[in-house]
């Protein structure tokens, strides 16, 4: 690891304007940071340590919902009372996600900006070809093994899967992340690669994210997140779904749905065709396996993640009729 | 390129350290190399395995993806820190008796992330251990006697 100077920030203003600066990068939790700069794809000359700040790591609850600190970390916000009761996805989004210790020390913010696994970009020594690293040096993964790379989203400059669950979980209940006075939507902070895959973030050097907001919602309140993985536990996801569903006072006739897909995609994938799909009609099996298929329209697999179309529809199908039994 | 290093005042296991360190030092480094500290284990160094498991303020954290830096003003517990005045910690006489290890590298991170699974009120069920230990692994294949080790333990600490 390339050494840096450490700036440990005492405001939040004076680190946004230590962050601004050339080569400089905030750290949180350093999960991925510290991962990345072993492995030689962060290089950072300054990091900006924000750790220390105080006051924005609360979790607040209101009629409108939940407001998320960019500090809180991942560990307390799955656990927390408010938020498994009525963002039940989001908590499990969130405990399924990393381990234990990863959970303790990753914040809010910074897994909102977590890079992705592929294992090409990982590897600049081996791989010096990696348009998200070096923009116009080629992608390596295409044409390489691509077991875990994305079916949706992707350009022909990069294939790079979106690896986050936490992410999927808060585009499927429209969250809204607070950079300072600025306010995004969550499926709108991510980019699709097109032809700048280096470009992951609709963030400015100097910003940063200082909280998310969750609107409350009868479908948040019934929600699930379904991680399916290639072993049980600390793993990411072959493919997910985050799900929530509202019913009309028959409990049977589907008044909002919400569907969003991770470890299949490019970016945290709302999929929006499942949702319209299925509004207004009643749950049962075959209408919810027919709808769910429309999850991966569009999807261009690599050969060996071609199991990826076949299996999201499956997980999104099983969480929604999963919630459909606790009517 | 310059080599500049930094002032980091440690807290580890109830001692203060005063170090000089380059700020890419991460905390594994700092516990094995420069305080001797070495029942730290360094196992994947990319948070990956869980054999550097400390805590950080009673947290599990990973130490090789934290810089020494970062915990300045923070207290930081080891396996070192563990036992009290030459007594076993309940954790650690349940690896013993429940045989939870074989080659043993990865034990110390298995006990310090056990006693925090623990605290957390994470360790109900079998079922719960293993989701909850899963960022411990153990290469020899010791879980079904790690996750006796820490129902046992458990049931000792909440009696």
């Amino acid at each position: 690891m390339r050494d840096f100077s450490y700036l440990r920030a005492n405001s939040l203003d004076a680190a946004r304007e230590a962050a601004a600066l050339p080569g400089a990068m905030l750290l949180a939790g350093g999960t991925t940071l510290i991962d990345l700069a072993k492995c030689g794809v962060a290089e950072p000359e300054t990091l900006v340590d924000i750790t220390h700040l105080k006051g924005l790591d609360s979790i607040e609850m209101s009629e409108r919902g939940a407001t998320i600190g960019a500090l809180a970390r991942m560990g307390h916000v799955a656990d927390h009372a408010g938020i498994r009761s009525r963002f039940p996805a989001v908590s499990e989004a969130l405990w399924q996600a990393a381990s234990a210790q990863i959970r303790n020390m990753a914040t809010i913010g910074g897994n909102l900006m977590q890079r992705t696994r592929c294992p090409y970009f990982r590897d600049p020594a081996n791989f010096p070809a990696c348009n998200k690293r070096q923009p116009g040096s080629g992608c390596s993964a295409i044409g390489g093994v691509t077991r875990g790379h994305a079916v949706l989203g992707t350009s022909d400059a990069c294939i790079a899967m979106y690896p986050g669950d936490l992410a999927v979980a808060l585009v499927a209940f429209d969250a809204i992340l607070h950079l300072g006075e600025r306010q995004i939507p969550v499926d709108d902070f991510f980019l699709l690669p097109g032809t700048t895959p280096d470009r992951e973030h609709a963030i400015a050097p100097g910003e940063m994210i200082t909280a998310i907001e969750i609107p409350g919602s009868a479908s948040a309140r019934r929600s699930t997140y379904l991680k399916i993985r290639d072993r049980q536990s600390y793993e990411f996801a072959a493919a997910s779904a985050a799900v929530g569903i509202e019913f009309e006072p028959d409990h049977r006739t589907i008044r909002d749905l919400r569907v969003a897909l991770g470890g299949v995609a490019t970016k945290p994938w709302r999929a929006r065709a499942v949702e319209d799909a299925l509004k207004g009609k009643v749950l049962e099996p075959d209408a919810v396996s027919a709808a769910s298929l429309l999850a991966v329209e569009g999807a261009v697999d690599q050969g060996a993640n071609h199991y990826k179309i076949e299996l999201a529809p499956r997980v999104v199908a099983r969480a929604i009729l999963k919630l459909g039994e606790t009517a | 390129m310059t080599k500049t290093t930094i002032p980091v005042h440690l807290d580890i296991n109830g001692d203060h350290h005063e170090l000089r360190l380059e700020p890419r030092v991460t905390l594994l480094d700092a516990l094995r190399d420069r305080l001797g500290l070495t029942g730290t284990k360094k196992g994947c160094d990319h948070g990956q395995c869980g054999a550097c498991t400390v805590h950080v303020d009673g947290e599990r954290v990973l130490a090789c993806l934290t810089l020494a830096a970062q915990v300045e003003g923070r207290t930081v517990t080891t396996i070192e820190g563990l036992a009290r005045e030459g007594e076993m910690h309940p954790v650690q006489a349940a690896f013993l008796e429940q045989d939870a290890f074989q080659c043993g590298y990865c034990t110390p991170g298995q006990i310090m992330s056990a006693v925090a699974c623990i605290r957390e009120g994470h360790a109900g069920s079998n079922e719960e251990i293993r989701e909850y230990m899963a960022g411990n692994l153990c290469r020899c294949g010791a879980y079904p006697h790690i996750v006796a080790a820490v129902r046992q333990a458990a049931l000792e600490v909440q009696s």
